[in-house]
């Protein structure tokens, strides 16, 4: 136990660690506090559509070599969410066979492309590093930290600002609409926040990963507590809890960070599950 | 002036008319009742007047003091709402979010008419319930105190009693009916005529015969042409 304690405070002293920890953390909160919103709405296939596009969207970065890959992959990505918005709403168009249309379009173009145009030799180490995440959040720049502080600073204020809005229009859409509130300009700001979450959180998960992070804390939340604000609260504290002991852990013993964080996630799910099978729930 | 006058009004989807030149007025103070057979567009006026689907021609207009975000709506129950982890008093509270414009907590007065609602829906006890532990009877009381939340000046209610118990479907009649006579103007929806006709004032049919008028005149209407399937091509419409 002590040996461990001292190798964490060794690694403590390096930078990257505590950039990985800081943005795991942030990216933990930010997609827990959504991911409520988008397991009630039934939009959580949105999430895991929008994480393959990012994939795409990486790959023709790469293939461009953009300077800052962000500045391709946020537009395409947020486009994305608009788009799979707009289809989600439309009855006449299923809007999940839609959603499985675009994610393995461009699943499949974002391979294809890193194929085609290699920048680098090792092609399946950078597809497989771009899916899983593998180790990418531990060469993050201070640069990239600082854009994602203040995404997730952004992001948190915004959800903290108009939480009441969110609960009403998540509840019952048409309601929230009849009595006046504008639920379009609220779907669209959620899309928008969802794509911004997506493209963070792929620098630690990898593309595959992130539907976990959005939907396995808001879906163990809600096992156990019963009200709104609770599962919310609930959701970001085990999604933060998670995060950190799944970054702390893949760090000693030298596993993927995304991959080391979703089993954690997994892990408190099956907790949750058995707390609220067992007892009333709070 | 009467709060709510339907001009023309022409219903339906894509290419599809359900109602055609639909015209009828809700005043203050009544209980109309709508009714017809299922596919009458019932449903699809409601979200005409509550503005969430534009008719095809023809136009809704408020007056009397009231604005078009001032109806408070009953809805059908959905999917969502079956499994949703909030607590009474949050989805009651919600119903004022029309009105907050951008303040992003609820006001001290907004609190205490939220517990004044639920007190006279007979839910006060439940406020810190989980709303999808409760019973069908009971989540109606919570939807129509957020409603009541939103306005005491006009309720649109669809189907408030589908999926009730028959003691729960009464007693949800009695509490609808006081609503009324503490002076909140009433529509609603329903399939079920014969248990809504004692408590409306107005009734308007929609289906291939289209009828707006009194109970009384409706009640005569029904009694002069018994086969209401062939009945008059033309209803009474003004």
């Amino acid at each position: 136990m002590e040996a461990w304690i001292e190798k964490l405070a060794l690694y403590m002293q390096y930078p990257f660690v505590r950039y990985a920890l800081i943005v795991g953390v942030l990216i933990a909160l930010c997609s827990s506090l959504l991911g409520v919103t988008l397991v009630l709405k039934r939009f959580s296939f949105i999430g895991d559509g929008l994480s393959h596009v990012a994939f795409g969207a990486l790959a023709v970065a790469t293939v461009l070599q953009a300077a800052n890959k962000m500045t391709v992959v946020l537009p395409l990505t947020l486009l994305a969410a608009v788009l799979l918005l707009r289809t989600g709403k439309d009855t006449n168009i299923k809007g999940d066979a839609a959603v499985a249309m675009i994610s393995v379009t461009s699943l499949a173009f974002g391979y294809l492309l890193m194929n085609l145009f290699a920048s680098s030799p090792n092609v399946s180490g950078d597809v497989c590093s771009t899916l899983f995440g593998s180790t990418s959040i531990l060469t993050l720049t201070k640069q990239e930290v600082w854009f994602s502080v203040m995404l997730s600073v952004v992001v948190l204020l915004l959800f903290g600002f108009f939480y009441q809005k969110i609960f009403a229009i998540t509840f019952d859409e048409d309601f929230a609409r009849a009595v006046g509130v504008n639920a379009s300009r609220y779907n669209l700001m959620l899309a928008v926040i969802i794509a911004v979450i997506i493209v963070l959180a792929m620098n630690l998960v990898g593309s595959l990963l992130i539907s976990a992070f959005v939907i396995f804390p808001a879906l163990s939340a809600m096992r156990v507590f019963h009200t709104f604000f609770a599962v919310t609260t609930c959701s970001a504290a085990l999604s933060v809890v998670c995060a950190l002991a799944g970054i702390l852990a893949s760090v000693l013993a030298g596993t993927p960070v995304g991959a080391t964080v979703v089993a954690m996630d997994a892990a408190a799910f099956l907790l949750c599950w058995a707390v609220g099978r067992s007892g009333s729930g709070i | 002036m009467p709060q709510i006058v339907c001009e023309n009004l022409c219903l339906g989807y894509e290419g599809e008319t359900i109602v055609k030149d639909l015209n009828f007025s809700v005043e203050a103070g009544m209980y109309l009742c709508i009714v017809g057979e299922n596919g009458a567009g019932k449903s699809t006026l409601m979200k005409a007047i509550l503005g969430l689907r534009p008719p095809l021609s023809g136009r809704v207009v408020f007056g009397d003091g009231l604005e078009k975000r001032e109806i408070g709506y009953l809805s059908q129950q959905t999917d969502v709402q079956k499994d949703f982890p909030a607590s009474v008093r949050e989805i009651v509270l919600s119903g004022f979010q029309g009105r907050m414009g951008f303040r992003p907590f609820y006001k001290r007065e907004e609190k205490e008419r939220a517990a004044q609602n639920m007190e006279r829906m007979g839910i006060a006890g439940l406020s810190d319930r989980c709303y999808r532990d409760l019973s069908g009877g009971q989540q109606q009381r919570v939807l129509l105190a957020r409603a009541l939340c939103a306005t005491e000046k006009l309720l649109l209610l669809d189907e408030p009693v589908s999926g009730l118990d028959p003691v729960v479907t009464a007693d949800m009649y009695r509490i609808i009916g006081e609503l009324h006579r503490s002076g909140v103007t009433i529509v609603m929806i329903t399939h079920d005529v014969a248990e809504a006709l004692p408590c409306a004032t107005h009734i308007l049919h929609l289906g291939r015969r289209v009828f707006f008028g009194t109970r009384d005149e409706y009640l005569r209407e029904m009694k002069d042409t018994p086969e209401k399937k062939e009945g008059a091509s033309h209803g009474s419409m003004d």
